[in-house]
């Protein structure tokens, strides 16, 4: 397997890498990595990950670790030398000179070197294959945080532009309080009853729609222009007609999520075939055993479509909501009133909270529905 | 069941035909959405209207009165239909283009930024899209992260990212096309991503047996399967970038555009104002998303590939 696709591809990705892993270290050593006469010699803790970066390219370049005690060297080698370059980093911060970027090059080449490696790895265990598929990923996202933070240090971008992930890592755990405070205003109360009552009633309504067949031809159409318009505007006029506090939010919530859940739960009921409606006429069976023996189960992938756009929909309308006025509490007033107050890193905060809750959200609502349709063709493995 | 209310169509009633198709159903529902909304108007208005009468000492208004007074106040709770209408035409057909109060003027700020954020997002979301069909890392790295920026509410930070860009010296039309662009690029690549692996297998054989390059097979087999499903992620994608430039416009200080202009109504309860803005960005996304159909079919047609 692996030599016929070595034969097909003309170069050799890891090779290719492994050789600017070579070149940057290279280029680092013959130039000044901080401002101030600091080569990579003067600072030790600089060097020495480096030349292990550079020797373990060379090998790679030779072709000599492709197994996969060489990988898990080479990523302990990446993780040390980030962690490294990191302390050096903040201890001349904003005085990065050329070897120093030669140096942030070097590594995001081998960390990539690393993830090609083990995206290539052939496991065949199941779960240890599960575990590294999970693991390339989070690499992924742990490299850019890496970056983000090497270049916001080493070039001093000031903290009101873009704060480093430390500094809000920081920030983050010094105020918790307010975070949660935020949260609940925002997440508990507006997202969650609002995402409940509006996908609730749109599937109440999709099911009174779909039994006649004159509305479902007139609400559809409407229901997918509907989806496509810009529904957040009404955010202001509800606002205005419930107040500032969290029901507004959830109102705009509501109108969100209907029409996406409306459509798809139609276009869902839809899906069984005729053949299987027939078989069900044949075992006589009346109109709401079809409904929740055969429609439902079948419409369920369209549901769960709705339910998963409408996660991460329903979010964006609470929080956007907010900046048309709320209470002294919530997410979208904490992060509009701090970016007025220049404190970017408690906005950032806030977004990562947000992004954790939308995705755990989101996550929760795919397990549900590798739960529920199990069955369906895209959920086999 | 369902297919008991078959039309009828056998019958000499004229609007058989018209009811059986989706126009009719649209019509009637169309039409009863309006019924809604009137009845909604004048009830949701009728509260302060009857404070009015109060304050004047008018007992005894009647009913007729009642309907029409609350169809036509300044700054009602619901506005009625006709009301946004009338704002709409006054705002776009009887004010210079170049006039701060023209709609058309808003309308066309952001319909500039959201073309060029659909551009750059559709492009930016193709190339990944082509990055992630054809390295096996970077489809194990980035689509779960492409999955997951969808999750980070980035219109929560619109405005942060709009004041941040204003104070690095970047301002005007990019900052707010980025955030279209970051909306719009996510349909795109998840649907060029689907649209470039549905050749069947037994087609891309066929091209290795043909000794085909990847290039090649990518030209010729590849695209041409990607080009519908472009279109239909392209659609969503225009939607998207359009209520990124809308939410972008919030915080510029009620500057220019539509969502200055949903911010200035709602700063100053001007409920018409904030309608009319409402509608006018319905009616851009209806004929932004037609126009894209239109592109839709002439290429397939050209394509050979329409049905």
């Amino acid at each position: 397997m692996s030599s016929m696709t070595a034969s097909r591809s003309r170069f050799d990705t890891a090779a290719i890498l492994a050789g600017l892993v070579i070149v940057c270290v290279g280029l680092s050593l013959a130039t000044m990595a901080f401002a101030g006469d600091r080569y990579v010699f003067n600072t030790p803790n600089l060097g020495i990950p480096f030349g292990f970066l550079a020797i373990l390219g060379v090998r790679y370049s030779l072709g000599f670790a492709h197994n996969r005690a060489g990988d898990i060297a080479l990523g302990v080698v990446c993780a040390v030398s980030g962690w490294f370059l990191i302390r050096a980093a903040h201890q001349f911060a904003g005085d990065a000179a050329f070897g120093f970027w030669a140096l942030v090059c070097a590594l995001w080449f081998s960390f990539w070197l690393f993830v090609d490696r083990l995206a290539a790895w052939r496991l065949s265990d199941p779960s240890a294959a599960r575990v590294v598929n999970l693991l390339i990923p989070l690499l992924f996202g742990a490299t850019l945080l890496l970056l983000w933070e090497l270049i916001v240090t080493g070039a001093g971008v000031p903290k009101v532009l873009l704060p480093a992930p430390s500094e809000i890592w920081v920030r983050l755990v010094g105020s918790v309080p307010t975070l949660w405070a935020d949260f609940q205003q925002t997440f508990v109360k507006a997202v969650l009853i609002g995402y409940a009552v509006g996908c609730g009633s749109a599937f109440i309504t999709a099911i009174l729609v779909d039994r006649s067949p004159f509305l479902r031809r007139g609400l559809l159409p409407i229901g997918n222009f509907v989806s496509a318009l810009p529904i957040i505007g009404v955010a202001p006029i509800m606002v205005m007609w419930f107040g500032f506090d969290w029901p507004s939010k959830a109102a705009v919530v509501i109108i969100m999520t209907f029409f996406p859940m409306l459509v798809n739960t139609v276009s869902g009921l839809a899906a069984s075939d005729a053949m299987q409606r027939d078989l069900m006429r044949t075992y006589a069976s009346s109109y709401w055993q079809t409904l929740f023996k055969l429609r439902l189960p079948m419409a369920m992938p369209f549901i769960f479509n709705a339910l998963k756009i409408n996660s991460t929909l329903a979010l964006i309308g609470a929080i956007v909501a907010e900046f048309f006025g709320t209470p002294i509490v919530g997410m979208g007033f904490r992060i509009s009133t701090e970016v007025g107050r220049m404190n970017v890193d408690m906005v950032w905060a806030e977004i990562a909270v947000a992004a954790l809750a939308g995705s755990l959200f989101y996550g929760l609502v795919a397990m549900i529905e590798r739960a529920v349709t199990f069955w369906h063709p895209s959920m086999r493995r | 069941m369902t297919d008991i209310a078959l039309p009828a169509s056998r019958t000499a009633n004229p609007f058989a035909g018209l009811m059986a198709g989706t126009t009719g159903p649209v019509i009637v529902v169309v039409l009863a959405i309006l019924a809604i909304w009137y009845i909604a108007a004048v009830s949701l208005n009728a509260k302060f209207q009857i404070e009015i009468y109060e304050r004047a000492n008018q007992v005894d208004v009647p009913f007729s009165q009642l309907v029409t007074d609350t169809l036509a106040q300044e700054r009602p709770v619901l506005p009625a239909p006709h009301q946004v209408i009338a704002e709409m035409w006054d705002t776009t057909v009887n004010k210079k283009i170049t006039s701060k109060r023209s709609l058309v003027y808003h309308t066309g700020i952001t319909l500039s930024s959201t073309l060029l954020g659909f551009l750059i997002g559709t492009t930016l979301g193709i190339l990944l899209a082509v990055g992630i069909v054809h390295s096996r890392v970077l489809d194990k790295s980035m689509m779960p992260w492409v999955i997951s920026s969808q999750t980070i509410p980035i219109l929560a930070i619109a405005p942060m990212i709009i004041v941040v860009l204003n104070a690095v010296g970047i301002s005007g039309l990019l900052p707010k096309a980025m955030i279209s662009t970051y909306l719009s690029f996510f349909p795109v690549t998840v649907g060029m991503v689907k649209g470039l692996r549905s050749p069947e297998v037994i087609h891309m054989d066929l091209m290795h047996t043909y000794s085909a390059t990847r290039w090649q097979a990518f030209w010729k087999l590849r695209l041409p399967y990607a080009v519908p499903y472009l279109f239909t992620s392209m659609k969503i994608g225009m939607a998207a970038s359009l209520v990124g430039a809308i939410v972008g416009e919030l915080p510029t200080g009620a500057v220019a555009g539509l969502g200055a202009r949903l911010l200035a109504g709602s700063y100053y309860g001007q409920t018409v104002q904030i309608w009319s803005a409402l509608l006018m960005a319905a009616l851009l996304a209806g004929a932004l998303v037609a126009l894209i159909g239109v592109i839709e079919k002439q290429t397939l047609k050209y394509m050979g590939m329409d049905r």
